[in-house]
């Protein structure tokens, strides 16, 4: 993982020879690209989900969202500075995948409220779940829209995954799209095991807190005369 | 199924006919909305890819109304759990929703759209009827079944009324797309070439795909 991502960082300048700002198309389409697949997939752990009945899938389902969603504003935020440095605007509306990217972003900004604003955990799986395949299924449908949108008033002339790029480009390309593939899998997993330890925390917390309540209920209270209450450390 | 739904249906039609909570005020409010957009636009005439988008976008705005309202007399009644309780197709309940909800959304457009002809329209609307009927008619089921999806969605959810519009305005992106690109050359001052059938079958294949996703989905929304 590391290995790979070390390559991209330091065999992309070699042929990036279009200009410095050229060089953020290895940053923003993988990155773009990562978050797509992140949200449709998020979408397919949430059918699992919906099959399953294991809260594991939801988490899973919830994480994959989540991290996209985090990718989707560094699409936008590298995005624009892209389109500053090549179009000489920082918003183009002609560009269809811009703009769906943008509808599709702003839809998935409504995953986490939807989710927090319901209060019963398997409900909450629930709904999400049911949210996460309705945005996973829009995904595609809005990209054909935008794009018959724009292909209408504006015949397509710039392909942003150009036909023609030269061997050497396609091939850090390649390997910048699998690093962030790869980056996307680790981050994935590794806030599944963060998550899973917080709730495995919580789990351990509140039964500690418990005994210790316990504990301190059995020990301030008078004792008996009769020593039927075992002496319990407190707090053990 | 059938059956069911159109208990549920009948239930819903009944209570708005008594009420008139959902198609009044989303009457009123595109009205409104025609007379806002004069005033914003410092124009009397709309005509093109502006009147388009303008009645589209109020119908839009006017169809978050009503989504809003879909579940509400379930939800302070209580009648779901008399529905879930009911050995019934969860089904019949999407299907019944997004059917009401298409009904207000055509009640609507009866009124609305006379009243966009009058206040905002410069071109004649009545030679393009037929064109516009069938761009009406589909983008009015996309908005139902998505609406209904939505609403239901939505209706276990605290801040309910924040969620709706959130969730449905990008969602209808493309149904805006669809219908107001099929309107505008309607409503064109100088004809051109039209490009309808494109539009409506990005409407169609909308509708489909959420008809599928919706009755795929529904079951689980109402589970409890």
């Amino acid at each position: 993982m590391a290995a790979s991502l070390s390559l991209v960082f330091f065999y992309a300048p070699l042929d990036a020879d279009q200009g410095f700002i050229q060089k953020i198309f290895y940053l923003h389409v993988p990155l773009a690209i990562v978050a797509l697949l992140g949200f449709i997939a998020g979408g397919v752990m949430a059918i699992k989900y919906l099959r399953t009945r294991d809260p594991s899938w939801d988490m899973r389902s919830y994480v994959a969202i989540h991290l996209s969603l985090v990718l989707a504003v560094g699409v936008l935020i590298t995005g624009s500075i892209w389109a500053k440095g090549s179009w000489g605007h920082w918003w183009v509306w002609d560009e269809p995948t811009l703009v769906s990217f943008l509808i599709i972003f702003l839809l998935y900004c409504c995953y986490q409220p939807l989710r927090f604003s319901i209060e019963d955990p398997e409900r909450q799986a629930r709904y999400a779940a049911v949210f996460a395949i309705t945005a996973g299924a829009f995904v595609p449908v809005n990209f054909i829209a935008v794009r018959l949108a724009q292909a209408f008033s504006h015949p397509r002339v710039l392909s942003t995954t150009g036909g023609n790029m030269p061997g050497e480009m396609r091939l850090t390309f390649y390997v910048s799209l699998i690093a962030m593939g790869l980056l996307f899998v680790t981050l994935w997993k590794f806030e599944l095991v963060s998550k899973h330890a917080k709730f495995e925390l919580k789990r351990l917390r509140r039964r500690l807190e418990l005994s210790l309540e316990e504990g301190t209920s059995r020990g301030g209270a008078p004792s008996p005369p009769t020593a039927t209450v075992p002496a319990q450390p407190i707090g053990s | 199924m059938t059956r069911a739904a159109r208990a549920i249906l009948r239930k819903d039609l009944a209570i708005e006919v008594r009420t008139r909570e959902s198609v009044f005020p989303m009457v009123l409010f595109s009205i409104t909305v025609f007379v806002l957009f004069h005033f914003g636009l410092g124009r009397n005439e709309l005509d093109g890819d502006l009147a388009s988008g303008v009645l589209w976008v109020t119908l839009l705005l006017a169809t978050i109304l009503a989504v809003n309202r879909l579940f509400a007399a379930e939800h302070e009644q209580g009648g779901l759990e008399g529905i879930l309780l009911a050995p019934i197709d969860r089904t019949a309940v999407f299907l019944a929703k997004s059917t009401a909800l298409l009904l207000y959304l055509v009640v609507l457009e009866v009124v609305a759209l006379p009243a966009f002809a009058l206040l905002l329209l410069g071109p004649n609307l009545l030679d393009a009827f037929p064109e516009l009927l069938a761009v009406l008619v589909l983008a009015d089921v996309g908005l139902a079944v998505v609406g209904a999806l939505v609403s239901g969605l939505a209706s276990e959810t605290r801040a309910r009324d924040l969620i709706v519009p959130l969730l449905l305005l990008p969602l209808l992106v493309p149904v805006v797309i669809g219908a107001a690109n099929a309107t505008e050359p309607l409503m064109s001052l100088s004809p051109h070439p039209e490009d309808l059938g494109k539009w409506l079958g990005l409407l169609a294949l909308y509708d489909g795909v959420f008809a599928l996703v919706a009755y795929a989905v529904y079951d689980f929304l109402l589970e409890d």
